[in-house]
């Protein structure tokens, strides 16, 4: 009981420090690569290529005033940042980095390369991830603004219209895995990874997951140049940067997920698992951040035909495609 | 260890059930109600029921508490925010006291009088741990109750053909 308390509590606090770090490093990777893509060379002042950046910045929020609009609901106000970025960590539970391991030699029992492995796991995230679309709701109507309100009202719609098409697009993976199970799940893409029978179905989930993280081109909830900056608008200092670090975690957990569940998870040759595991997120982190950098921003009306009347039908189409194959191959 | 954790959280969760009734704003209202969701989440989660426990935050305390909380943030019922005070009605009162009367009476008979059988059911919890809690549910939703199943999928798709109906209605 006592060992295995302290190997999970050392589990969650590195998992929570490195992703906490990554989240920084995140910022200063997307302004470099953006700054790249825009043939502009990005931060570069604080320390050897601006790599002192996003702990700079870390303390310039830390030291900004803290401020609560007039009219505000004070208690909802302080509780939706931290409502948004618990969901968005908590989430990372589940998430198999490697298969097992013993620390070089170090260990005598082999150590699980995973927080906890659940029998529900897809869905333990997806109902986390359901509820962070509270701390953006909540933000956007307490903050007592209409530029947050508009926001926060546009971004549940779309987180919530999304969510539909993501969950379908899923089902084709779990059908060929036959488990919930994240581990199970990465087990099953021994010979061949799951975007191979499931290329509509990484499609899908691919532009659900950028919709559900709030990323360009769906990045509706927060477009400056209609809702000055939408949901947290009126937030700033620490609670300011909460949110933020919610939406560069959430789009490690959706790149981690999307690794998992149609790339092989930790899987490849010749470089160990995590290696491959972190090569296969900054992948899609990469993505995340090259789509950001290039394509405009979608108006209203088409994002939600195109959740409702494009992603939807396909995710059935995939459904449907998924298990007439698979009857054809037993 | 499990009492302990079934006593927390029945506890919070009658309190912000009492929270939901009570609380003067719509808002903080909808907010009580998702911890009592949440609180009835874990508690599938005690009995072993991982399935249920993340489909009921999923499709409750996520999903449909969020659909609650767009619509009054969307009605603005801020003018509904006022010192509470008793219903005037004499009929209200007496319909309201009486019906919670026989609720109560109905918790009173089904604790006293059901018991839980003394022998394990046909699913006991090593049965559930070993074939898997969501292929066992799943494989009885289609098997034994795809009747029942099937019936209320139907139900909930005429209700989506109303809601249409009725918001195409306003717009002709």
């Amino acid at each position: 009981m006592l060992a295995f308390l302290v190997t999970a509590l050392v589990k969650i606090v590195v998992v929570f420090g490195c992703l906490m770090l990554a989240v920084a490093y995140m910022t200063w990777v997307e302004r470099k690569v953006v700054g790249d893509i825009q043939v502009r060379l990005g931060p570069n002042r604080v320390g050897p290529f601006g790599l002192l950046q996003p702990i700079a910045d870390g303390i310039k929020l830390l030291c900004k005033e803290d401020l609560v609009p007039r009219g505000a609901d004070r208690v909802i106000f302080l509780l939706a940042p931290a409502l948004s970025l618990t969901p968005a960590l908590i989430s990372f539970a589940v998430i198999p980095f490697g298969d097992t391991t013993t620390l070089f030699g170090l260990l005598s029992t082999p150590l699980d390369m995973r927080i906890t492995d659940i029998n529900v796991g897809v869905l333990y995230i997806f109902a986390v991830s359901s509820l962070g679309v509270y701390g953006i709701v909540l933000a956007g109507w307490s903050s007592n603004s209409k530029y947050a309100l508009l926001g926060g009202l546009r971004s549940s719609a779309q987180m919530i219209s999304y969510e539909l098409s993501m969950g379908l697009s899923i089902i084709g993976v779990v059908m060929w895995a036959g488990s919930l199970s994240l581990v199970d799940i990465v087990r099953a893409q021994g010979r061949v990874w799951f975007i191979v029978p499931q290329i509509l179905g990484f499609c899908i989930f691919f532009c659900c997951a950028l919709a559900e993280t709030n990323r360009a081109p769906f990045d509706l909830p927060e477009a400056e140049t209609e809702l000055v900056a939408g949901f947290h608008v009126e937030y700033s200092s620490m609670k300011f940067a909460m949110f933020f670090m919610a939406e560069y975690a959430n789009m490690i957990t959706a790149s981690a997920l999307a690794t998992t569940l149609f790339l092989g998870g930790w899987r490849g040759p010749w470089l160990p698992p995590v290696v491959w595991f972190l090569l296969k997120v900054f992948a899609f982190l990469y993505v995340f951040i090259w789509l950001r950098a290039t394509l405009p921003r979608f108006r209203y009306d088409q994002l939600m035909a195109f959740g409702w009347k494009r992603l939807l039908p396909l995710a059935l189409l995939n459904l449907a495609l998924t298990g007439a194959l698979m009857v054809w191959w037993s | 260890m499990e009492v302990v954790l079934f006593a927390v959280l029945a506890f919070v969760a009658i309190l912000a059930a009492l929270l939901v009734v009570a609380h003067r704003h719509p808002v903080y209202s909808a907010l009580s109600l998702v911890v009592t969701m949440l609180c009835i989440a874990f508690l599938f989660l005690l009995l072993r029921s991982e399935f249920l426990w993340v489909i009921q935050i999923t499709v409750y305390a996520g999903a449909v508490m969020v659909l609650f909380l767009f619509v009054i943030m969307l009605l603005d019922l801020r003018r509904e925010e006022r010192p509470w005070h008793l219903p005037e009605g004499r009929l209200q009162v007496g319909l309201g006291v009486l019906l919670a009367l026989a609720l109560l009476a109905e918790l009173a008979v089904v604790a006293v009088a059901v018991r839980a059988p003394a022998s394990a059911g046909a699913f006991p919890p090593a049965v559930v741990a070993a074939r898997g809690n969501a292929q066992l549910l799943g494989r009885l939703l289609y098997t034994e109750y795809v009747l029942p199943f099937e019936l209320t999928s139907v139900i909930l798709l005429v209700a989506i053909v109303g809601a249409i109906v009725m918001a195409k209605k306003r717009f002709e």
